[in-house]
This record gives structure tokens, sequence and C-alpha cells, in this order.
């Protein structure tokens, strides 16, 4: 595997990052390495209820604490018009600082600014909140009874939010009441937390032209600009958002949160730089959660093995505010890709979404919008079926898959599949893993009674939102964006409309320049996060950088190209038709040896380039014509203790098919990111609520993330089906990993404990739950 | 109160609250902001500095005040001059790093390790690390980085 970049020939390379020297020797830049002069800081007071009324808040004591500069709470905002804020999709809205009542544990009460952090967090403590308990709504199944009506500012007095359906309900009946076998199991997807390493923060500050100045962890610099334009009434050329390094995001970062709004009216108010900086449990309490699905799924079969149809009832426990990352005419997402992997006769999905006494969220966390729910659902059912069936998984599976020659492939639920070979796939894994010879162990070992499961997810993502006739967000249509200039001496500088938080887009960004240009990567520039200078675009999220960013890029590139056609023309004394671009240069046709070199062609197009128009730049918004479909196969290989229920990963193989990969250094570390997480997600992590509404896992000795010695080790492999679609081919990766590895993870602990008649254990499958299901199953069976 | 520490060899005298945690101090008071802070409770490891020449701490547990009179090295200091450390080195080659939140504690834990075990198995830093949380990585590519270090620094 090449790792030097060179001019040209630039994809494919394993090059190092451009972006680590800074990262390694301290210099990264983040949002709390801002200081500014005067700066105050801003700590919140937060409800130690879930579901109150607030009967009164006294400051008093607070505003005599030193250096307490102000204290804000709801009826301060509301009184200024900034009571509430638009939601992600801007269908419903949410309190700043709570108004009236509280509906959730941690939710913002007042804002306290302070001259040092120690004194803004003494302010908070002095604030006095007068609340008088109401009722708690802990779960959606409450929630739908409307007994309790959680938001009565809302014209539609209950508590649920929408029924979402897509696909043939009634066919779909049919086929499962004719299906000779049919399985049906309720399967839970937990509510967990993106949890960053670097918490979300701000800095904002009005400059000496009253321009709102705005550093803030956020993964779509540019959306928040509009946001805060629509939501504070600044017109938006006085809005700077800069979004400097981001610690992680993992689509924590997407929403806009209260305390950023804290922070401008703070800084407006008191005419001071703010700073505001949560702590890992602001974080995990009140920021966006993902899942927290409840679905019902149900299959039908023929009784060799052959799919009939999918029907899929999903509970949404949505918390206090529809805060949901989702675009705004698909409330539950992409979740109809729930057809998965399987060319399904017909099929069914329907999400009602619920109001209840938690954090608001149901962001795309590490997926693109509810594609790990979709997929963790049909991969732990098809395994659920080889069970009833008495078939292996594997050719379960293998039977049913949408076939290579079914691309592009239009499934029962509205998508269009671009590309794949699934089989192919799924057969490199099998080799690689040595499957034979581990059904072979796996079969001595039970006749001794040991607990061995081997675990598939055969899994197709749907990324790179999207087509603008289909997805927004809060009306913006969710394509993205790329500028290049080229400088007189072949180096360059590249703007999009996307974020890195860790993905590498320094260093890959400047591969597709370097490949579509004939230039070295080295001496591309990237730059992203600054409103001011990258031109429009939706944000690093739900994996659509490279599919739709990516693509910006290359088609920005590619008119670049066609620019400097013109200044070759004239230095070859060709005509520009007799021009072609070649090896990485251009060359009149037929004449090999008549070349010139891009960086010869970008000299030339600042000073000498007889009537063309000066310089060597474009500009590219890219509206992708469909998604992308990334899909892979999944292996987990485990030992489970019978007497513990402690579960040991001995093997994990992923073998993805992200279509054409620009680094593969990056790639497989983005695999290897993902992969940890889903194995976080399947064994240790749950957001956990009491009855009351508590919030039981608020930091990370509750919220568990797993270290270097629990992290098993990570084996990885590719197929490359490029997508047809895409100008580089390439369909993303980075969320790939942590939605398809949780059902391999499940389905090879309940494979291990299938010979003791368990079908099913809802995540995360901890020890504690591994030991009560063999505890109960043996007690089933004497 | 007033304390004085040193850090990468220059010695901060500072009037501090004595509340002063250790990693607001690195990161407010002398302006090193490549120790990081990311939780409330020993948990990350972002905020890791080795103390006196070979104790890895969790400069967020400190106060800044224990820490008076004492040597702290801090990310800062990791480069000898324009030369990468081993283990800076090892991070970029073998891509032990993504969003470098927690880069700066790592490897400050990975540099007393490499203290106290300069061949250390993969199993010796898998247990050396298990205080330091990484989101990113998986720690696959971390562990192949203190190694390159051990070795010397050879990819």
């Amino acid at each position: 595997m090449s790792t030097e970049s060179k001019p040209g020939g630039s994809l494919g390379v394993a090059m190092k990052r451009k972006e680590d020297p800074r990262f390694i020797q301290g210099k990264g830049h983040y949002v709390d390495d801002i200081s500014m002069p005067g700066m105050l800081y801003l700590a919140l007071v937060r409800s130690p209820y879930s579901h109150a009324e607030i009967k009164s808040i006294d400051i008093s004591e607070a505003m005599k604490v030193p250096g307490v500069k102000a204290v804000i709470t709801g009826k301060d905002l509301e009184a200024a018009g900034l009571g509430w804020l638009p939601t992600f999709h801007g269908l419903d809205k949410q309190m700043v600082l709570a108004i009236g009542k509280v509906l959730f544990q941690y939710q913002e009460v007042a804002a306290v600014f302070a001259e040092t952090r120690g004194a803004a967090a003494d302010g908070v403590e002095a604030v006095q909140v007068d609340y008088a308990p109401l009722p708690v709504v802990a779960d959606p199944f409450a929630s739908k009874t409307d007994k309790v009506i959680l938001r009565p500012d809302r014209e539609a007095k209950t508590n649920h939010i929408f029924h979402w359906e897509v696909g043939d309900k009634d066919g779909t009946a049919r086929a499962l009441a004719a299906s000779p076998k049919r399985i049906s199991q309720r399967i839970w997807f937990q509510r967990c937390h993106p949890a960053p390493l670097e918490p979300c923060g701000c800095v904002a500050y009005f400059d000496t032209m009253g321009r709102l100045q705005f550093h803030v962890t956020s993964q779509a610099p540019h959306v928040y600009r509009t946001a805060l334009a629509i939501v504070t009434g600044i017109p938006e050329d006085k809005i700077h958002v800069m979004s400097p390094d981001l610690g992680g995001g993992f689509g924590n970062k997407v929403p806009i949160y209260p305390g950023y709004v804290c922070a401008i009216v703070g800084a407006l108010k008191i005419g001071r730089p703010v700073k505001w900086i949560e702590t890992r449990t602001e974080n995990l309490t009140s920021t966006g959660f993902a899942r927290d699905y409840h679905m019902d799924v149900e299959i039908g079969a023929t009784p060799d093995g052959r799919v009939t149809a999918l029907h899929v009832a999903t509970a949404a426990d949505h918390g206090a505010f529809d805060a949901a990352a989702d675009p705004s005419k698909y409330p539950a997402g992409m979740f109809g890709i729930v057809t998965g992997s399987y060319d399904f006769p017909t099929a069914h999905a329907e999400v009602d979404a619920y109001f209840t006494n938690k954090a608001p969220g149901g962001i795309a966390y590490r997926c693109s919008f509810r594609v790990t729910e979709a997929s963790f659902a049909i991969e732990r059912a098809m395994d659920i079926l080889a069970d009833e069936l008495k078939i292996d998984p594997v050719e379960l599976r293998r039977k049913n898959f949408v076939r290579k020659d079914q691309f592009p492939y239009p499934s029962r639920l509205g998508f269009t599949y671009d590309s794949g070979d699934y089989h192919k796939t799924l057969d490199t894994a099998l080799e690689a893993l040595g499957y034979q010879a581990l059904l072979k162990e796996q079969a001595e070992k039970r006749a001794k009674g040991e607990l061995m499961g081997i675990g598939f997810s055969t899994f197709t993502e749907v990324v790179g939102a999207g087509p603008s006739k289909h997805f927004d967000i809060l009306g913006i249509k969710m394509f993205d964006s790329a500028e290049i200039r080229i400088h007189p001496t072949g180096a360059g500088i590249v703007r999009a409309g996307t974020k890195s938080q860790g993905q590498g887009h320094e260093t890959t960004w400047a591969q597709i320049v370097g490949e579509e240009l004939g230039l070295d990567p080295q001496n591309i520039m990237v730059e992203e996060g600054d409103t001011d200078t990258a031109p429009y675009g939706l944000g690093t999220y739900a994996s659509r950088s490279t599919p739709v960013a990516g693509a910006a890029i290359a088609m920005a590139a590619r008119r670049v190209r066609e620019k400097a056609r013109k200044v070759a023309a004239h230095l070859l004394e060709a005509g520009e038709a007799d021009v072609e671009w070649k090896d990485y240069k251009f060359q009149v046709k037929g004449v090999p040896a008549k070349s010139v070199t891009m960086k010869e062609v970008a000299f030339a197009a600042y000073t000498n380039m007889a009537q063309n128009e000066p310089g060597l730049e474009a500009t590219y918004y890219y509206d992708p014509p469909n998604m992308t479909f990334p899909n892979g196969t999944y292996v987990a290989v485990v030992d489970v203790d019978r007497e513990t229920g402690e579960v040991k990963v001995r093997r994990f193989l992923a073998v993805d098919d992200c279509g054409t990969i620009i680094n593969p250094m990056i790639v497989e570390g983005q695999i290897h990111g993902g992969l940890t997480e889903g194995f976080a997600i399947a064994f240790m992590q749950e957001i956990q609520y009491d009855s009351e509404g508590n919030n039981l896992n608020t930091n990370f000795t509750d919220y568990l993330v797993p270290t270097s010695l629990e992290t098993p080790h990570w084996e990885t492999a590719k197929t490359i089906t490029p997508s047809p679609h895409h100008p580089i081919g390439a369909k993303g990766v980075g969320e790939s990993p942590n939605v398809g590895s949780p059902a391999a993870f499940v389905n090879a602990v309940v494979d291990a404990l299938s010979p003791l008649g368990v079908r099913h254990i809802d995540m995360p499958v901890t020890r504690d739950k591994v030991w009560r299901a063999i505890r109960d199953a043996e007690a089933r069976k004497t | 109160m007033k304390v004085k520490v040193t850090v990468n060899g220059v010695a901060y005298e500072r009037d501090v609250e004595p509340r002063t945690l250790l990693a607001y101090f690195l990161r407010e008071d002398c302006g090193l902001t490549g120790t990081h802070v990311g939780c409330d409770t020993s948990s990350c490891g972002c905020c890791v500095v080795v103390m006196d020449g070979g104790r890895a701490v969790k400069s967020c547990t400190m106060f800044a005040a224990q820490a008076d009179g004492h040597d702290i090295l801090t990310v800062e200091g990791l480069a000898d001059g324009g030369k990468l450390h081993p283990l800076q080195q090892g991070f970029w080659d073998q891509h032990g790093l993504q969003c470098g939140y927690c880069t700066p504690g790592m490897m400050l834990t990975a540099y007393a390790l490499l203290k106290h075990h300069p061949t250390p198995s993969e199993a010796d830093i898998r247990e050396g690390l298990a205080g330091n949380l990484c989101r990113c990585t998986g720690y696959q590519n971390i562990v192949k980085a203190v190694q390159q270090a051990a070795r010397g620094g050879q990819p």
C-alpha cells in the first residue's frame, strides 16, 4: 500500500494526515482554548425534577455572589422574544430556559454570568427555584395514554407527535397472514449518547462593528448562522460562525443548544465576551441523545427460508421536545432502509413518536438518520427467523440478498439502492474468517456444554442526504459545496461546507483535488468551518461528507480543469478541442510529447493567459441525484462464561464495501472507531431513567466508554463496488461500523445461548442480563 | 494563594484561587491549552500530565496548589525543539489519533508507561492506557503508536 503522496494518483493512497502535526504538539484549537479579554463565564441552573411547575425563581442571593454580573431566566428571554427556539427540522420548538414548568431533569432553568468559572458555579448554587412536582411520564407507552399532557403549549393536546409510515400496509398484512412461517419480536434500541470527548461549548461576542462573532462546537456552522439569524433577528451578514477543531461530534454537535443562545444573549446584554463550556454531566443529560426506538418486527417466510413480507411498528421516545435530527419531510429519517440487504416482495414500516419527561433528542449518532435502528432491527430479526426455521443464518441471508444483477434496486420502502455485491462481500468474510472451521469448533464446544457464538450482520446503509427534492433542514436543501483556488505556483486551497470532527478532511479533500488536477495534495490546503470564507454547506453528519461534499470537490476540480484547458491550449498552441487531459497532464491528442502540467498551466493562468480570463478557481454546489448505499458483512465470534455471564469477543471481522476509497488508512481508522462505539452500545451503554424520570447515567462512571482493555482487536477487509452516480464512486464509511456492528455482537451472544432456547436479549447485553438469561433458561429446562 | 510550578522547564509563579485545579492552572494561568478536560469524574484521562519526570497524573483531579514546587511535563514539552518525540512520531505514523482531543493525555500516559516499562507487551500497553478514553480510534492504532515509540521511533 503506497503511503507516498505525489502529484496525481493520490486517490487510494494511505497518506499520513496533514492535520496531525498540530494535534500531537498540543496546538489543536478547540473552543475552550479561546480566551478573550474581559470574557465572562456562563453556567446554567438546571432542574432536579423531570416534570414540575416553576412557582418562583429568586436570583437575589446569586446576584450577591462576588463576581456574578447577571442572571437571566426564561421570563427575561420570553420578554425579549427569545423564549423558544425551533428544533432541528423546525417542526417543534424548545424552551431556551424553562418557562412556567420544566419537562426533563437537568433542563436549563436560569443562566448565570460571572467573572470566573468558579464564581459562575457559585452563582448557580445561589439561585433559588421553587418547584411543584407534576406527574411524570417516563416512557412512550405511558405517554400514549395521554393521561398527562406534557406539552399544553402545543395546539394539539396530545403527547403523540407524529405517525409516519411507508410501504404497502394492506399487502403486507395479507402476505404475512398467508405466510407459512412467521416470527415476531419486540426489539428495543436503547437510549444511548454520542458522548464526544470534547463536550459542547461556545464563545460569543459582538465586535466593534456590532457583528456577532460566534465560536462554537458545530458540525454544521452555516445552518447555525441561518438559524441564529431567524431566531435572534440579527441580519445574517452580521453573524460570523466559526467552528474550530472539534473533539469528536458523532451527531451530538448538530443541534443548537440553549447554552449557545444564552451565551449570545449575555454577550449582547452585558457587552462582554461570554464563554460557555458544558460539563460531562450536562453533555450526557441534556444534549442530543440517540435511538430509544421500540420496534415490533414481524417477518413472514416460506419454510425453506424465502422471505415474503416485513412489518415494523415503532414507538419512538423523543423526550420533552421534538428535537430529533431528521430532515423536515422525513420525521423518522431513513427508517425505510429497514428491509436491509434483502429482497422483500412487500413491506410496511411505521413509526409513532411520543413526548416523555426525558431529555430531547433523537439525533443521528454516527449514522444516517435512524439507519442504525433499522439496521439493528432487520439484522436481529433475520437471525430470529433463521433460528425459527433451523437454517444457518448465513444461508438465510444468502438466499434473500438483493442480487448483483438487481442494481439499481428499487426497495419496497422507496429507496433505489445504487450498487453492491452482497454475495461477494459475504463470501469474502466467510473466507477470511474460516467459517467452516469455526462451525466445527462450535459444534464440539456445544457437545461439551460450552457456549460459543458466531454472529453476522450483513447490513446496507443509506447515506449522503441528499437529493434536494427530498431532503431539507429548516427548509434549506441538503446540497453541499466546494470552492477551489489554484495559486500561481500550483499550490491551492479548497474550502467546503463540511466540518471535520476527526474524519481527516484536511487530508482526504486534498487527495481528491490532487487526483483530479494532478497536483501535490501536500500543497492543497483545506479550510472548513468558517462561515465567512467557506461556501454554504449543510455540514458533516449522516456520512454525507464524502458522498455530497466529496462529490462537490471533484466537480469543482473538474471545473478548474476545464478552465485550465483553455490556458493549456494557448501554451500548446493547439485548438482547445485538440487538448486532452491524460496521465494527469494536458496533451495534444495523439502527440504525447506535446504536454503541459497543471502546475505549468497554473502559473500561466496568472502570467501568460492570453485572451483567457485570468486566475484559476471554481465553485460547485452539488445536489446528489441519489443517496449512496454502503454495505458490509460483519462477524463477531464470542465465548460466553456459563457461570458468570461474561462475554468475551474473541474475534471481530468487518468487511466493508464503501465504494472507491480515498485514503485506506483513514477508512480503516474510521472502521476501528465505529466498531468500538458499536461494541459499547451492544455491551455497556444506556442512558437509563427511573420511573420518576431521574437520569441514572450522568457521567463516565455510569455511562461507560470502553477502554483499551475491553476493546477487541479489529480485523478488517473490503470489497469495492463504486457508486455509479458519485463522481469518484465513493459512498462514505464513517458510520457503517456503528450501524452494522451492534447486531453482529448481539447475534453472536444469542447464538451462543441458543442451545438453551434463548431467542433475544435487548441491548446493552450486560453480564448481568446474560447471566439472568442463562439462569432463566436453565430453570425452564429443569 | 501563590503557587510556583515548573512546567516544561519554565517556572510559572501565579496567584490563584485555592480551588483552582491543575488542569485549569495549566490551561488558563500558563496558557498551555494542549491539556484538555473531558469529564468531571477523573474517568477520561484527557488531562493527564507527567509529574516529576515519571508519574502520570490526572490534572483535573489535583489542585494547582498540590503541584506547588513540582515539575510538570505537558504535551507542549514533549518535542525536543523541532524534533518530535518518538511518541508523537508514532501517533502520526500509525494513525493513532482522529479528533486529537484525547491525544495529549494518551501520549503523556504512554510517556510514563515507557519510563517504567521500556519494552511493554501489547497487554502491558492496553493495561497502561486503561485510564485514558478515546472515542475515535478503537485503541488499536494507539497501541501500534506506543509500540513504535518503544522500538525507538521506527515505523
